[in-house]
């Protein structure tokens, strides 16, 4: 006696499904972690693998043993079962469809609503695109003149925001390791938010094809001790004050330029994009 | 004939002297009006390039004969009742003329969008092969970035989409019992605009600084500050983006109004719903994909500022405008393939399509939700973060109804008496890919997930699922079940 059509079926599509989950599970498909997002997403992607494996598994399953089972005999030119449909079999798969997209667009909108909380203490970092490089600046309390810097390095376990603009044509700010990215947008800020929480380098990549340097577009990110970020921070400044004494907008800053260093010049001496006609030596209206 | 009689008829000889004419009328009209504002050069060889873009191929179908019963009618002339709705092709040469006959234009877009199928493809292979190791091969950067845009676009406007025109030429009058197509000379001027916008992109690579570089998606402001070929890109995606929306017109038309007595909507061969669905899609889409390329022309060409900030443009329109068109263009890409899919299945299962109306109400359902999605393509794109959830929620609702074909045929399959034929081996391919694609898809619009993968290879993943397995298989599918009958 041969097991019933369906049972066979159920267990060949379990084994498969469950080799395949253990296999989507094993496999390392992102970067390292770098921040609490970054530990989100994953679990997210995770999840969804779980979820997609048994979907794909289920068609293949329906659709090989079909071919194996119901596959015509040489010469066999019978016509197949007259089935035109089965009301409830469509009701199922309409329904069942639905509930796990909504279940997954539910949790997808969570863990955006977690990933993009506000957090306190948060610091702020402005990243400016061009082509081809990225630079940052790190504004200071009371008004002093913002630490520029062409190197991005960031204290551990404090919440950044970062605000993006381009000056030129769109790029995309993206952090592999955070999980993170976000259009550099002309004429407008964009923001991403994230706390990076282990220590290391990772890269700061252009996901937005920006012309011919685009693929040359890297920059790498140090997350570092707190006390390390505050006396790097003192040490930018220190570095700058010269400059700022000099003539406003002469020396672009010496810091480490993994790339393009000649296209980078302090965003005061570039035409600010849109919204922000004003410059950024902060003139005072005259009474 | 004599000379000037052959000059003066439709054909080669007449397309080959109005094409010089056309660069003349160019060439005119642009030193004429830069003479008259005092512009200097008044010679400007990329002013008078773009004018001859657009004079150049018009004045090829002039010269071919698209237009010359509609002159000869409009200028009270008698026409000349020369269609070949009668008779179709006698010789191969007919293939190459301005032909009417709904069966010669099907079989000279496939065989047209063949050709640049199979010159996409050679470059899809030299972007393997310059990929081969890290580093520069044996193509700089600019011409890299051109092959990867001249590929996709191929791919897209001059293959996926007109082929499954070409296709539906053939098919939907004999489906229907219709004598032909409801407009047929529209029909030939809608394929012969095809060629232009093919050679046009390819043409991109002789121009100067070389091919439209920036994909298949032009972003502004990248567009609009690239050298000339990018001009070549928006032209012809005008010419393409035109022959597309004649034919779905055509399409529409010859369907609703011209079905065999008896054929009610509901009695349609699925491969006619979905033409019937593909053609509302191109209607109402492909527009938004001609406006985008107009600002964009005008942009680069008149000096207006859509896109240039600084006086005031917006970039996120261009990309709203342009994923307005190109979200409904996936599944224009997709549905015309899930007819001949069902078509095919149903044949070689020896079984009726299960679930007939259900298939043909998800069909509608894609149309209506396809056109509520565009911003999932723009999730990292700085647009109105609150439009991202909404659009979220409607990209995983088209699952449903994908699902529900995708279901339907598997239970056409169940009980069937399966001959595995080339063209059902297709299908199988396409069943399979195609669940990859739309399972990645769904990936895809989980937004903390697409926030990183957005942009990056998964991306490019996804697109060759559904338009490789997907698209491309069920064309294979489609030629190979024709080509036996
Ligand atoms: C279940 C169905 C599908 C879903 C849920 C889906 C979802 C998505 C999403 C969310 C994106 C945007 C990814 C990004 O840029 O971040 C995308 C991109 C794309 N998809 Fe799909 N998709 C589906 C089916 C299809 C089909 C049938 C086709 C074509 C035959 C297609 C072709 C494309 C293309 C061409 C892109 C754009 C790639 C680019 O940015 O250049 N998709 N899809
Ligand atoms: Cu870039
Ligand atoms: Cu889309």
């Amino acid at each position: 006696m041969r097991k019933h059509p369906l049972a066979q079926m159920l267990v060949i599509g379990t084994i498969a499904s469950i080799l395949g989950v253990i296999l989507a599970l094993a496999i390392d498909w992102f970067p390292p972690q770098g921040s609490a997002s970054a530990r989100d997403i994953d679990t997210l992607y995770d999840v969804l693998m779980i979820v997609s494996v048994p979907i794909f598994v289920l068609v293949m399953t329906v659709a090989i043993y079909s071919v194996v089972k119901f596959r015509a005999r040489p010469g066999d030119q019978s016509d197949g079962a007259p089935i035109h449909g089965n009301t409830k079999l469509e009701v199922v798969w309409v329904t069942i469809p639905f509930l796990i997209v909504s279940a997954l667009a539910f949790y997808g909108w969570v863990v955006l609503d977690d990933i993009e909380r506000p957090q306190p203490n948060t610091m702020v970092v402005d990243v400016t695109g061009q082509q081809f490089a990225w630079s940052f600046e790190y504004p200071q309390p009371g008004g002093a003149e913002p630490v520029q810097s062409n190197e991005l390095v960031l204290p551990v376990n404090r919440p950044v925001d970062f605000n993006i603009q381009a000056l030129d044509v769109i790029h995309s700010f993206w952090v592999p390791a955070f999980r993170l990215k976000s259009d550099a947008v002309p004429g407008i800020e964009t923001t991403y938010r994230v706390t990076p929480d282990v220590e290391g380098t990772y890269d700061v990549v252009c996901a937005e094809l920006c012309g011919l340097g685009h693929a040359t577009m890297r920059q790498s990110v140090r997350v570092v001790p707190e006390e390390e970020f505050t006396s790097w921070l003192a040490q930018r400044k220190e570095e700058a004050a010269p400059a700022a004494g000099a003539a406003q907008g002469t020396g672009p800053d010496e810091g480490a330029a993994p790339s393009g260093e000649d296209q980078q010049a302090p965003p005061s001496d570039q035409p600010e994009a849109g919204t922000e006609g004003a410059s950024s030596g902060g003139s005072e209206p005259v009474g | 004939m004599t000379m000037a009689a052959k000059l003066r008829a439709p054909g080669w000889y007449r397309a080959a002297l109005s094409l010089p004419i056309g660069a003349l009328v160019a060439f005119a009209i642009v030193a004429g009006a830069r003479a008259l504002y005092g512009w200097t050069p008044v010679i400007d060889g990329e002013a008078i390039t773009t004018v001859a873009l657009i004079a150049m191929p018009l004045a090829f179908l002039v010269g071919i004969g698209c237009f010359d019963y509609w002159f000869r009618w409009a200028s009270g002339a008698p026409t000349v009742p020369e269609d070949h709705s009668g008779h179709g092709a006698t010789s191969w040469r007919d293939y190459f003329r301005v032909n009417t006959d709904h069966k010669v234009i099907g079989i000279q877009y496939i065989v047209t969008t063949f050709v640049f199928f199979m010159l996409a493809g050679l470059m899809a292979m030299l972007i393997r092969a310059e990929l081969a190791a890290p580093g520069t091969q044996f193509v700089d950067p600019n011409t890299y970035n051109g092959l990867f845009s001249v590929h996709a676009s191929l791919m897209i406007f001059l293959f996926i989409i007109p082929v499954f025109a070409g296709i539906a030429n053939y098919v939907i009058p004999l489906m229907i019992g219709a004598p032909d197509m409801a407009f047929p000379r529209l029909n030939a001027l809608s394929f012969w605009m095809l060629p232009m916008a093919g050679i046009m992109m390819l043409a991109s690579f002789f121009a100067p600084g070389g091919a439209f570089a920036t994909g298949w998606t032009a972003y502004a402001p990248l567009s609009t500050d690239t050298p000339l070929g990018q001009t070549f890109f928006t032209i012809a995606v005008q010419f393409a983006g035109a022959s597309s929306i004649a034919t779905a017109l055509n399409f529409l038309v010859t369907i609703i109004t011209m079905r065999a007595p008896g054929l009610t909507f509901f009695r349609m061969p699925l491969l006619v719903w979905a033409n019937f669905t593909t053609s509302l899609l191109v209607v109402i889409a492909t527009p938004f994909i001609a406006g985008s390329q107009f600002f964009l022309l005008l942009d680069r060409a008149l000096g207006t500022e859509f896109f240039q900030v600084a006086n005031g443009g917006d970039v996120i329109m261009y990309q709203h405008v342009f994923w307005f068109y190109s979200h409904p263009a996936v599944y224009i890409m997709m549905l015309p393939g899930f007819g001949i899919i069902s078509e095919v299945i149903s044949a070689n299962a020896r079984k009726p399509i299960f679930g007939y109306r259900m298939m043909a109400f998800s069909l509608v359902a894609i149309v209506i939700l396809g056109f509520t999605v565009w911003a999932h393509h723009m999730f990292v794109s700085g647009m109105a973060s609150w439009l991202r959830v909404p659009m979220m929620i409607t990209t995983m609702l088209i699952a449903v109804p994908t699902g529900i074909k995708i279901f339907s045929w598997l239970a056409t399959l169940w009980r069937g008496v399966i001959h595995l034929t080339t063209p059902m081996l297709f299908a199988l391919g396409f069943i399979t890919m195609f669940t990859l694609g739309g399972i990645s898809g769904i990936m895809l619009a989980v937004i903390p997930v697409v926030i990183h993968v957005s942009d990056t290879y998964f991306v490019v993943a996804h697109i060759h699922y559904v338009l490789f397995g997907g698209s491309v298989f069920t064309i294979f599918a489609g030629i190979y079940s024709g080509s036996r009958r």
